[in-house]
């Protein structure tokens, strides 16, 4: 039932591209959320996304929640003498003024018990929590495995 | 030019001196690594998705384009893999010299979850190695990288492995050539390639 559910929220949106929409909360934007295709739903999959903090105060992105997962957290690669680690983030910082990405090598979102694959082309929210501005829902763009972002005139600033 | 018999001796004395210098820097070279008389030749024995034992020497004088990781990895190795996936595009016509290599570091879950349709899903040419443990570790100190088992009880299976995370390039007869560390543009290792194939 869950499945169908979730289903039929990924047919609702399947047919719009929102991965370049700014999404606001307060002094927060929301940019170029997306995700890769998985190969079943045995495999974590991924969050990348931008938040910028237009205010005068430092916020926090605390913690993710989507039904697409049925634990997802945030994680931060991290390369140190070489090696790659990836520990749980407790909370990715959001300076006041400042732009903050999850991006491949860095901060991601790491979606683990996957409800279903995530397919190409479709899309499903996450909700974010910061410590400060509250809650948003932003939705999430499945692009292919082999994506490195999502093709937005805007990307990548 | 014509030297006069001073200057040929000069000139020899000073060949000498270059040579004796040379040779003293070699003989006093504290690191063990790679000297141009004793090529590096990492080498693994581990079999693909088949069952079929491959070594460097079966890949009839390619270039090997080498990556450790493992498919349980959202971050890294996707973003490895699709560079490497870009790079096997743009080489064109010489993308038959080289062969993308994927050994697994976490092979007994790898294997339980399919590691030739993950690597396919990046790019066709790219070939999966999940040996035993002794097979897998044995590769892994022969190319001198680290891959570790962390437990999390946070993670799927209530594991996650920590791992090196560049790509290594291994040239025709075996010979370690370089590596490309994590985040190398696809761009600047195909430039790379081009200047070698």
């Amino acid at each position: 039932m869950k499945a169908l559910a979730f289903s039929a929220i990924l047919t609702l949106t399947a047919s719009a591209s929102f991965a370049c929409e700014t999404v606001t909360l307060g002094d927060l934007t929301i940019q170029n959320a997306w995700s890769r295709a998985t190969i079943g739903a045995g495999r974590p999959g991924v969050l990348y996304l931008e938040i910028t903090n237009n205010g005068g105060t430092d916020d926090a992105l605390v913690g993710i929640a989507t039904p697409a997962a049925g634990m997802p957290m945030l994680h931060e690669t991290v390369v140190s003498d070489g090696v790659a680690s990836m520990p749980h983030a407790m909370a990715v910082p959001v300076p006041a003024g400042q732009t903050v990405a999850l991006a491949p090598g860095g901060y991601h979102g790491m979606l683990m018990d996957l409800t279903a694959a995530l397919k190409e082309g479709e899309t499903f929210p996450v909700t974010l929590m910061f410590q400060a501005a509250g809650e948003v829902t932003v939705t999430v763009d499945v692009l292919s495995m082999r994506a490195e972002g999502p093709d937005c005139a805007d990307a990548g600033q | 030019m014509r030297l006069t018999g001073m200057q040929k001796a000069l000139w020899a004395a000073a060949g000498i001196a270059v040579l004796a210098y040379a040779t003293l820097l070699r003989d006093t070279d504290p690191s063990p690594g790679i000297v141009a008389d004793a090529p590096f030749r990492p080498t693994f024995s581990l079999p693909d998705e088949t069952g079929r034992l491959l070594s460097p020497s079966d890949f009839g004088g390619k270039h090997l384009l080498v990556f450790f990781g493992f498919t349980n990895c959202p971050d890294v190795c996707p973003t490895t893999l699709a560079e490497v996936a870009q790079v096997m595009d743009d080489l064109g016509p010489d993308a038959g010299n080289v062969q993308p290599l994927f050994i697994s570091i976490d092979p007994e879950r790898d294997r339980r979850l399919g590691l030739a349709d993950f690597t396919a899903a990046f790019h066709p040419a790219i070939i999966g190695l999940a040996g035993d443990a002794a097979q897998t570790r044995a590769a892994a100190d022969s190319f001198r990288i680290h891959f570790a088992r962390e437990d999390d009880a946070a993670a799927s299976d209530g594991y996650t492995m920590s791992h090196s995370p560049a790509l290594y390039l291994i040239g025709p007869k075996g010979d370690w050539l370089r590596q490309f560390t994590y985040g190398t543009p696809a761009s600047e290792i195909l430039a790379d390639l081009r200047s070698r194939l």
